[in-house]
């Protein structure tokens, strides 16, 4: 029997048939709707918004909650959405895990009743988009340390300061920001057109253009407490967010290498150079078993994530060392298959470029690769060596 | 109303078709498969009769095949079919489409209430045969529209809209009556997540050679006895020298090699 690349392992055999449909319908959509437009975009650095009412009834926004009027997936079949998302471009997959992971999944864990319903039905029809925002321009790899606060003023608070890198910026209708208070650091809701909150699309990237990357700026923003949410106290609660972004990541990466991997593989059986396809020579041939290598450990690894978390036995220092793991291979793998393609492999028509520079972004976003190596390192040795 | 509509699972039209060691199949290992596309037009065009405001009690969407096929039910489910039949048992597998329309005719005329309206794929892009359409109708004894690119119904009657070169034409059928669906009669939905997990509520009936009196007394008319790859193509030749020269050795090839002159 013949061996699929980019299923090396039959991974498919351990899926259930949800998961397996769920990864064909939506691979299916960034087939059709994300691959015939997303070099364009990327080239015209255009978020493609068009895109938006699709995900969302498709069910994409939020899939693994529970109730208002969400699919309630398991994580798996998250994973694959995200896979396929990302095998389309990382700016679509970015969209769909801000919403999701770091919008809709803090709204849902540490917010009142009344502001889940609220925001999360609107939120997964896409009726509102959600930005979050941690990242400051003086330093994200540290978070604790961030300058926006907040003060308590009576039933309101006062919020100053300014976040930076924060994709959907502007184009959300509501950001989940974070901000020191006396009590330690605290989450927000703050929606588009509260007194003092403005943004500023960050222009000028070489990586993620078809997705919006923004400033945030609060002057004296004030945010009744019911925008507040009740529950979330400490670094814990955006990490905990981070944590759900990431595991979508590890996914994500996937996709890319995947669509590198073809594309190199296509491309090397076709060309003709010194009398063979270029996959009839041995150092192309190392380098095609290579990524295939890195890909199934991968595929692998996210599998048995998945299940974890599934079982409510994940830890977040096993998402760290798969984001560090994925990323790092989707972008080594994106770069070779650039390599492999030769001078056409720099032009927009080719997909490994384009992922490659995107790959740029997911390796530093969600935490850079030292910052994972260093959780898994702590976990190792019980020393924060941050 | 009640609409039947008639789906099979194909390898997705981008696939790479290997043949099997046998010679008399595909290779399934690994190979894509999907709802055939035609097909995927009479799912969505049920539905939008019902969205539509037509008055349809119930959508069902029916395949024969192995057991993955019940796959393709439940995306049919999954858009919007109310509930699905596999005709699932490897002794009534068959290429022979005449046949499998028989059994079909079979299964059909088993449900406890007969359907106002069948719709299905034109042909299937696997095999091409696009007989399972003209062929039921016929079992059925309905009236048959093939490659349907409209349609419009108002009680009884219903007027299919079909394509032929350089022009339209219109056919009034009445009901019950069998459709066949070409590219063009609507945009089939992706279905929602929510919808594909609901759809595993939704009733999906296997039926077997043993449920279905009768069928051992259908026969195969044909048989498929080999599969082969198409020939390689041969390369291009070019002639080359002056142009009378050229010319003159361009006949002589047209003439004694590809004998068409
Ligand atoms: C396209 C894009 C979208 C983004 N979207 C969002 C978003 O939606 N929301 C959000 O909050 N943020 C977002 N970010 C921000 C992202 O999370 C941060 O860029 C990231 O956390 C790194 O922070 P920094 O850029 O300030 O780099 P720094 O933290 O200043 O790090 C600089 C370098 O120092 C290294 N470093 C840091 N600490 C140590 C140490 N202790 N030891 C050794 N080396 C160290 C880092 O690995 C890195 O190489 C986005 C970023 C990008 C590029």
């Amino acid at each position: 029997m013949a061996l699929e690349a980019t299923d090396f392992y039959r991974l498919q055999s351990s899926l259930n048939s949800d998961e397996r449909q769920i990864q064909e319908l939506v691979g299916r959509w960034v087939d059709e709707r994300v691959l015939p437009i997303i070099a364009d975009c990327f080239e015209a650095g255009r978020f493609p918004r068009d895109l938006v009412p699709e995900m969302a009834e498709m069910g994409l926004f939020g899939p693994t909650i529970q109730g208002y009027g969400c699919a309630g997936l398991n994580n798996v079949a998250y994973g694959l959405i995200m896979q396929e998302l990302e095998r389309g471009d990382s700016g679509v997959r970015s969209f769909a895990s801000v919403q999701s992971g770091l919008c809709m999944y803090p709204i849902l864990s540490y917010g009142s009743e009344e502001q889940r319903n609220r925001y999360l039905p609107k939120m997964a029809k896409g009726e509102l988009i959600g930005c979050f925002g941690l990242t400051e321009p003086d330093g994200g790899s540290d978070p604790g340390n961030m300058k926006t606060r907040a003060v308590q003023d009576g039933d309101k608070w006062i919020l100053d300061g300014a976040k930076m890198w924060i994709t959907n910026g502007d184009i959300a209708d509501v950001a989940v920001v974070w901000a020191t208070t006396s009590e330690g650091i605290m989450g927000f809701l703050v929606d588009r057109g509260t007194n003092g909150f403005t943004t500023r699309e960050i222009k000028h990237k070489f990586s993620l253009r078809a997705s919006i990357t923004s400033e945030l700026f609060f002057e004296r923003c004030i945010i009744p407490d019911s925008q507040r949410l009740p529950t979330a106290r400490g670094l814990g609660a955006p990490l905990s967010c981070l944590t759900q972004a990431r595991y979508g990541i590890c996914w994500g990466a996937i996709g890319a290498a995947i669509a590198c991997y073809r594309e190199a593989f296509q491309f090397t059986s076709l060309r003709q150079l010194f009398g063979a396809p270029l996959t009839h020579k041995q150092a192309v041939q190392i380098r095609l078993a290579d990524m295939v290598r890195q890909i199934t450990l991968a595929q692998l690894m996210v599998l048995q994530l998945g299940r974890l978390k599934d079982a409510g036995e994940m830890h977040h220092a096993q998402v760290s060392l798969a984001k560090w793991n994925n990323c790092r291979m989707a972008l080594d793998i994106a770069r070779d298959a650039r390599d492999l393609l030769g001078a056409g492999g720099i032009v927009a028509e080719c997909c490994p470029i384009r992922h490659a520079l995107n790959l740029e972004s997911v390796i530093t976003y969600e935490g850079t690769e030292t910052i994972h190596q260093l959780i898994v390192g702590r976990e190792l040795t019980g020393v924060s060596a941050f | 109303m009640r609409i039947l509509t008639i789906v099979k699972q194909v390898p997705d039209s981008n696939a790479t078709i290997k043949i099997a060691a046998s010679g008399t199949a595909i290779e399934t290992a690994g190979l894509k498969l999907v709802m055939n596309p035609f097909d995927e037009f009479a799912v969505e065009q049920a539905i939008q009769l019902r969205e539509k405001g037509q008055p349809v009690e119930e959508i069902v969407a029916l395949t024969i095949g192995d057991d993955k096929a019940a796959e393709i039910l439940r995306t049919a489910l999954a858009m919007g079919a109310d509930r699905a039949l596999h005709v699932c048992d490897p002794t009534l597998l068959s290429h022979d489409e005449v046949y499998l329309a028989e059994i079909l005719a079979l299964a059909i005329q088993k449900q406890p209430q007969p359907f106002d309206l069948i719709l299905t794929g034109k042909q299937a892009i696997d095999m091409d045969a696009g007989e399972i359409g003209p062929a039921l109708a016929e079992f059925l004894n309905r009236p048959h529209v093939g490659a349907v690119v409209g349609l419009e119904i108002s009680g009884k009657q219903l007027k299919a809209r079909r394509r032929v070169e350089g022009a339209e034409e219109y056919m009034e059928v009445e009901l019950p009556a069998l459709l066949t669906c070409e590219k063009g009669l609507c945009e089939p939905r992706y279905p929602s997540l929510p919808n594909l997990m609901k759809a595993k509520k939704k009733p999906l009936d296997t039926l077997k050679a043993a449920d279905l009196p009768g069928v051992e007394k259908i026969s195969r008319r044909s048989e498929l006895v080999a599969m082969q790859p198409p020939a390689a193509r041969k390369g291009c030749k070019f002639v080359e020298g002056e142009p009378a020269q050229m010319a003159k050795e361009l006949v002589r090839l047209l003439r004694e090699e590809a004998k068409v002159v």
